[in-house]
This record gives structure tokens, C-alpha cells and sequence, in this order.
């Protein structure tokens, strides 16, 4: 079948870039929290990827985005194992594409959310619960929102793109505000980490959090701009909206810092820019240069007093996946409705405080609450049961002793300390070593 | 023979040294350590949270000396690391029983 050879281009670029996002996301959190459970931390986002591409090809396409089975919030099983896709295209005119470029870009989307809950969850899930957590969630939380969001049938689809008029252009339901309901759920099920405002619980390595933080806004680009699904001049807009969104945050994050702390911080500088992104996600296709000015202004701002939130409320979201993702994408989703432009993007209405009218900003409302109840009782009850079956939660001793030695066998860093090989002369270590072979 | 130990500022131990290898002191044991006096800790911020760091990173210095070179020992430390700051460290002087070199065995003051 024809497709146009650029756009397919376009795709897979952005494909790759927004699979790089993944492990960004495992240095971004690995450097927050203790040597202790860094690898950890990291497992759980490359462990993220192995179970998500499965279920992806077996059925996650299919049920995502196969034909709508009548309600707009689920697709079918017709294409198990992605045969159909196989040798197809799909786009808009013009704009065609191999379905298999688009069914890996959507992957890629499907991988990063999922792993963005290892933050809520950090220093104390265990690692098989996290597995049975990973393919649950994708299943019965991901794949229904991500047909909602995105799955296009010319007016039969899903139900946020296709039915209820609502504008999302890479993700804030699905992605964002999902991702924020769902920590919050998890993070209350699972309870608060041993010595939860009480011990010292500081980030172990801010530079791997700025390298996260830096490959994470890298791989945003294909992000957002791949959402436009060809190379047009919305994804241009798209691109450069992030860009604009991104930095003001990062700056509108430390400004809020110094004028609360008396410090603008170099993890406040970084938290602020994938705040910015996250912000921009839904809004970056539909709005001017100057509305990702002010959207990624507020978004800064608005995350950096989020933050502060589970200390009031006491939840633990130990890595701020509800004052990051939530929040931001709340402050995407509503900024469409009143900044949304028909000078970025003429295939839409103006936004409230464009010249449009208040209609669109309630059907984006509609749209939050909807994303935010759906995700938020679907994961409590998924992280229920995994914890009345298996158990969610490491035993008291796993978790101060730290998930790297108990559930990986490994440590992070081996600074030449006495019992590292630093010092070892002859032998290959200095403290006792076998070979284990079979 | 006595041992001089030395709790000064991390960045100081470039001065002491050289300062030490000018006085003709030959051998050292220099370790990071971590600690807290007068100064008590400081501050540090994340994401909002405050935590009270108490343990300051220091260096530690040992020394092993005649107890003739002790005086002098002391008094070049304090010159280079004396900043008049609160944090500037200790020194403090212990007695040696016993000291011998590994290589050839020697005991006493000639293993020094």
C-alpha cells in the first residue's frame, strides 16, 4: 500500500527519540533516591519496557486501537499478534503511514507512562509485584485511556478524540493526568516509606537527575511533535512549543524555590523543565509560541507549590509523580481551553480567553475528571488485589537494609570501599568470591 | 613516640601538607571523615523538603612522630589550617607504644 515516505520518516525518528524517554526516566528517578535502591529504580523502568513491548504485540495494539467495541472507551481484539498491521497503512489522506510505525511510536507512549508509577512506589515494592503491577496496569488502565485519547475513527472512536470534542494532542489525559491519579492510588495502597518525613531521604546523585532530566526533554521532541503523525507545520508548532514550554518552567520552578527557600536548586531547575514539558504534552499542537510562554510559566510555578502537597496530606509519592504529571497535565489540559488558537492549529476553535467561548474549557474539564476518577479507582483496585495475592510491599527489613542487595543481588557503587574491589590486589575481589556456573 | 592527629577542612590539606613536607615531616595517613562540633551541620533543600545535614565532611590527618617533633607538627598545622572560622578542626596528641615497619621489621623510632 502507498504511504508517504517522509512522514514515515518523521515517525520512526520520533519513535526512537520517545523510547530513549524511558531509560531518561531511570536516571531522572534513580538519582532522587537513595544508593540504596537506585538499581531498583532503574529496573523498574527497563523491566517496564520488556513486559509492555509483549503485551503490545499480543493484544495492547489491538485493544487500543482496533475498532471501537461501541462505547468509545475500548478497541477490540481484532488484531492479536499484529498481523493486520502487517502490510497496512494508516493516516490521515495524504499523510499515510505503515501501521507498524505508528503501532511503535504508540508503544513507546505505552511504555513510558507505565514506568512513570515506579515513583510513586520507590524504595518499596517488590520487584515481582512490580511486574504484576506493570502488565495490569497497561491492560486495564492504560490501554481504555489511550483508546479514549487517541484512537481516531472519524467521529466512532474514542471517546475523548472522537466523541466528546476534547483536545489532547500527545497525551494529558492518557499519559499525564493518568500517570498522576494512578501514583496517587498506588502510592496510598502501598503506604509510606520506613522513616517518611522523618528520616533524611535525599536525592543520592542530582547530576544523573540533570542527565535524566536532560534526555527526558531530548526525547519530548518526538514526544509531542511526533503526535501530529506526519511532518507538518502543526508538529513544527508542536516542537517548538515544547521547547518554550520547558524552558520558562525550568525557571519558573527555581523562582518559586528562591523566593520560598532562600535557593533555586539544581533539581528544582530540572523538575521544572519536565514540568514544563509535561504541561505542554496536550496543549503543544493547539496553542500560540506565547500561550506555551504562559502555559509553561504557570505549569512551573503551580508544580513547584504542588510538590508540597504529600507532606500535608501525607501520602508518599516519594519522586512527585501527582505534583509533576497530575498537576502539569491538569495545567495542559486547561490551558488549552482558554489559550487554544486557531493561529497555531486551524483545525480547531479558540480558546476562552482567545476569543472563543467557555465551551471548550468544559468539555477539557469533563475530560480531567473523567481520566483522573477512571485511573485513580482503577489503580487502587488493581494494587488491591496484587496485594492481597502476591503482597505489594517489601517486609520492613528488605526495605531498610534497600531493594538493590535484597531483590537484585547487586550495588550500585563500589567506590573502593574495604570490602570493594578497589583495593583487592591479587584477587579479582577482596571479599570472598566464587563462580557460579549453571 | 606520639601520634598527632588533625580534623582540619577538606580544602586546607593541600597547604598542611605542603607546608608539613617543607618541616621535613616524611609520611602521613590523610582519610576523609565526617563529623560535627561547634559547627554543628547545615541545611540543604529538595524539591522543597529541608534536611539538616549533621555530619560535615572533614579530613583527618595522622601523624606519627618523635616526641621532639611534636611541638612543630602542631604548630604548622595551625598556621596553614587556622581559617579563625568556626570548623577549622582539632588537633590532639596521643602517646605511642610500639611502632614497627612491616618491610623490615624494625621497631621503635628507626621505623619511623
Amino acid at each position: 500500500m502507498p504511504f508517504n515516505a517522509i512522514d514515515t520518516v518523521w515517525l520512526m525518528t520520533c519513535t526512537a527519540l520517545v523510547l530513549l524517554m524511558t531509560p531518561g526516566l531511570a536516571l531522572f528517578y534513580g538519582g532522587m533516591v537513595r544508593s540504596k535502591s537506585v538499581l531498583n529504580m532503574m529496573m523498574m523502568s527497563f523491566s517496564t519496557i520488556g513486559v509492555v513491548t509483549i503485551i503490545w504485540v499480543a493484544y495492547g495494539y489491538s485493544l487500543a486501537f482496533g475498532p471501537d467495541s461501541g462505547l468509545g472507551i475500548i478497541g477490540d481484539f481484532s488484531d492479536l499478534g499484529l498481523d493486520k498491521a502487517l502490510g497496512s497503512t494508516i493516516g490521515a489522506a495524504g499523510h499515510e503511514v505503515p501501521t507498524l510505525a505508528f503501532v511503535f511510536f504508540q508503544l513507546t507512549f505505552a511504555i513510558v507512562t507505565t514506568a512513570l508509577l515506579s515513583g510513586a512506589v520507590a524504595d518499596r515494592i517488590r520487584f515481582t509485584a512490580w511486574l504484576a503491577l506493570v502488565a495490569a496496569w497497561v491492560t486495564f488502565i492504560y490501554i481504555p485511556l489511550a483508546h479514549m485519547a487517541f484512537s481516531a475513527e472519524g467521529g466512532t472512536g474514542g471517546l475523548f478524540i472522537d466523541r466528546l470534542g476534547v483536545l489532547d494532542f500527545a497525551g494529558g489525559t492518557a499519559v499525564e493526568i493518568n500517570s498522576g491519579a494512578s501514583a496517587l492510588a498506588l502510592a496510598i495502597v502501598i503506604g509510606k516509606r520506613i522513616g517518611f518525613k522523618k528520616d533524611p531521604m535525599r536525592p543520592h546523585n542530582v547530576p544523573l537527575v540533570l542527565l535524566g532530566a536532560g534526555l527526558l526533554w531530548f526525547g519530548w521532541f518526538g514526544f509531542n511533535a511526533g503526535s501530529a503523525l506526519a511532518a507538518t507545520g502543526v508538529a513544527v508548532v508542536a516542537l517548538i512549543n515544547t521547547q518554550i514550554a520547558a524552558a520558562v518552567a525550568a525557571l519558573s520552578w527555581i523562582a518559586v524555590e528562591w523566593k520560598r527557600d532562600g535557593r533555586p536548586t539544581t533539581l528544582g531547575v530540572a523538575s521544572g523543565a519536565i514540568a514544563g514539558a509535561v504541561a505542554i504534552t496536550p496543549s503543544c499542537g493547539y496553542v500560540t509560541p506565547l500561550g506555551a510562554l504562559v502555559i509553561g510559566a504557570v505549569a512551573g510555578a503551580v508544580c513547584a507549590w504542588a510538590i508540597g502537597l504529600k507532606y500535608r496530606f501525607g501520602y508518599d509519592d516519594s519522586l512527585d509523580v501527582v505534583g509533576v504529571h497530575g498537576v502539569g497535565g491538569v495545567v495542559g489540559m486547561l490551558g488549552i481551553g482558554l489559550l487554544a488558537s486557531t493561529r497555531a492549529n486551524d483545525a480547531i476553535s479558540n480558546g476562552l480567553l482567545m476569543g472563543g467561548g467557555v465551551d471548550l474549557l468544559l468539555r477539557q474539564s469533563l475530560a480531567i475528571v473523567i481520566t483522573a476518577a477512571f485511573a485513580f479507582c482503577g489503580t487502587w483496585l488493581i494494587a488491591t488485589v496484587i496485594d492481597k495475592l502476591i503482597g505489594l510491599r517489601l517486609d520492613p527489613e528488605a526495605e531498610i537494609t534497600g531493594a538493590d542487595t535484597v531483590e537484585h543481588a547487586e550495588s550500585a557503587y563500589d567506590f573502593a570501599g574495604v570490602v570493594g574491589a578497589g583495593l583487592g590486589s591479587g584477587s579479582q575481589h577482596s571479599s570472598s568470591y566464587s563462580q557460579r556456573n549453571n | 613516640m606520639k601520634l598527632v592527629t588533625a580534623i582540619v577542612k577538606p580544602f586546607k590539606l593541600e597547604e598542611i601538607k605542603s607546608a608539613l613536607q617543607e618541616q621535613g615531616v616524611h609520611g602521613m595517613t590523610v582519610s576523609e571523615a565526617s563529623g560535627y562540633g561547634r559547627q554543628r551541620g547545615h541545611v540543604e533543600v529538595y524539591r522543597g523538603a529541608e534536611y539538616t545535614v549533621d555530619l560535615v565532611p572533614k579530613v583527618r590527618l595522622e601523624i606519627l612522630a618523635e616526641d621532639r617533633d611534636v611541638d612543630m607538627i602542631i604548630d604548622t598545622i595551625l598556621l596553614t589550617a587556622q581559617t579563625g572560622r568556626i570548623g577549622d578542626g582539632k588537633v590532639w596528641v596521643t602517646p605511642v607504644e610500639q611502632v614497627i615497619r612491616v618491610r623490615t621489621g624494625e621497631r621503635g623510632e628507626t621505623a619511623l
